[in-house]
């Protein structure tokens, strides 16, 4: 066993702005030597609806979390060892707002890289989150990710 | 019996809001729930291969049988990140 705890450290849904420090604390250890970190930002695509202003998202919370810890401890345990951290915004996050972060702390780099990117990856396939486009002008369309 | 119904995003505006209690009969399955919604209102089928179901907070598959007080939930395609 690593000498440090490991698997899903700190996992939020929350209305509040995400606080990207908060997740760097949950998941930092005097035996990590890497922590990477992912942002999630919201971005004024251009769409024929208008340009996105902001985005609106919505969760079924009990899934969401089961799902997100699930994928945490996942990513420990195909890429780390490591200690990871995942928060995603519910409601209205304008442009420029980080809607979805990841900390995860391993002990060298590339561990901590690849379990950043396997969690980010997999939230967007299986946690129970939609988002709305809403377009400078009032209009507004769900907009599911892509399939992979 | 009763089933308590959950729908997300557009499934949500769809069924006309968050969330609502349905009448099946015992032993009914997550499909034949599905083929009830969308007896009344026939856009549903437009949705049924996007459409993934969750039984009392988790994934469930369309042959799942149901029993009294079940929550159900209707989930199109995911948007987090």
């Amino acid at each position: 066993m690593p000498p440090f705890g490991i698997g899903l450290m700190h996992c939020e849904l929350t209305a509040e702005a995400l606080d990207l420090a908060a997740l760097v604390a949950a998941v930092e250890d005097a035996e990590c030597g890497a922590i990477v970190t992912f942002l999630g930002v919201v971005r004024a695509d251009d769409d024929p609806e208008g340009r996105v202003e902001a985005l609106a998202y919505e969760a079924y919370e009990e899934l969401a979390l089961r799902e997100m810890r699930a994928i945490g401890a996942e990513a420990s345990s195909r890429f780390g060892p490591a200690r990871v951290a995942v928060a995603h915004r519910t409601g209205l996050c304008a442009v420029g707002e980080a809607s979805v972060a990841i900390a995860v702390a391993a002990a060298h780099r590339a561990a901590a890289f690849d379990a950043c990117e396997y969690a980010i990856d997999e939230l967007k396939k299986r946690v129970a989150v939609w988002k709305q486009e809403r377009y400078r002008g009032g209009a507004t369309r769900w907009r599911p990710n892509a399939e992979r | 019996m009763k089933i308590k119904l959950l729908a997300f995003a557009s499934l949500r505006e769809l069924l006309g809001g968050p969330a609502r209690e349905v009448e099946l009969r015992d032993g009914a399955t997550l499909a034949e729930l599905w083929n009830e919604l969308v007896r009344e209102r026939p856009r549903f089928k437009e949705l049924e291969r996007s459409t993934r179901f969750a039984r009392n907070g988790e994934f469930a598959a369309a042959d799942t049988a149901l029993r009294e007080g079940d929550e159900v939930a209707l989930m199109p395609p995911f948007g987090g990140g």
